[in-house]
């Protein structure tokens, strides 16, 4: 019995704003290849970039010494991305953004990258590096062959 | 890396006869794009720019922050008594403002002639 085979991308950005477009670009691209829906795909490619987004300012806080490893592992159901950076990780998850709290000044207009990330994919989970470093996000998605 | 944000405004009048401040928006919508997002809104002439229209057509790419500058640009808006309506969003983007809640405070239109007659 064959083992199912698991194509590998490996990207590695640098901690600079915009570079989060280079993995978008990268993420859609085996997306496309996999044969995801475009809503999917852009559904892909916003959760991406929030990820590297979150690892290039919170995780290396903008240090361009250090670089952002983007791994996308190809399956024959879905798309495992982990967003790895050298932070931390997260203490807490925050809580759910609300539009009103914004609107009324009782909440910080930005912090909404999480949520769109877990609103965005199937599965999103947060692991901070055991070392102190090499935290990731780990992004999945899944491949819904009879909406295709 | 990012593509820079380009704004510009047009004034119109409204079929209803009104007159209509449309901000157009063109490249990405990210932290970077504070002047041309919040910086152009701010320079509308307050007493009389209370219908406005955001236009984005050619923006292809909104991320957190960006949006977080549209949220800035409607709490403004709001504490100005200013009516605020969008329009030309990608399908993507319509569902992502939706997912954040901005279409409780700005309706969304696929285009401006929607918009303009919704006012």
């Amino acid at each position: 019995m064959s083992e199912p085979q698991t194509t590998t991308v490996e990207v590695r950005l640098p901690s600079r704003m915009g570079y989060e477009k280079v993995a978008m670009s990268t993420a859609a691209a085996v997306a496309k290849l996999m044969g995801f829906r475009e809503d999917r795909i852009e559904d892909l490619k916003t959760a991406i970039a929030e990820a590297c987004i979150n690892a290039i300012e919170h995780g290396n806080r903008l240090n361009e010494n250090l670089s952002v490893g983007v791994v996308l592992s190809a399956g024959e159901h879905a798309l495992e991305i982990k967003v790895i950076d050298d932070g931390t990780g997260m203490k807490k998850q925050p809580a759910r953004p609300d539009i009103d709290r914004k609107m009324h000044g009782e909440e910080d207009p930005r912090g909404m990258g999480m949520f769109l990330i877990q609103a965005l994919v199937d599965e999103a989970e947060w692991v901070s590096g055991i070392d102190g470093h090499s935290s990731y996000v780990r992004l999945v998605i899944r491949l819904d062959k009879e909406a295709a | 890396m990012q593509s820079e944000t380009k704004s510009r405004v047009d004034q119109i009048t409204s079929p209803a006869g009104l007159p209509v401040t449309i901000l157009r928006f063109e490249g990405d919508i990210a932290s970077t794009s504070k002047e041309a997002v919040l910086g152009a809104y701010q320079a509308l002439p307050k007493a009389t720019a209370k219908l406005i229209l955001l236009d984005f057509t050619k923006v292809e790419y909104i991320n957190s922050s960006g949006i977080a500058l549209v949220i800035q640009l409607l709490i403004e808006a709001a504490n100005s008594g200013q009516k605020v309506v969008a329009f030309g969003l990608s399908a993507h983007f319509t569902k992502v403002f939706t997912m954040v809640g901005i279409t409780k405070y700005a309706q969304l239109f696929a285009t401006q002639a929607e918009a303009l007659a919704a006012l």
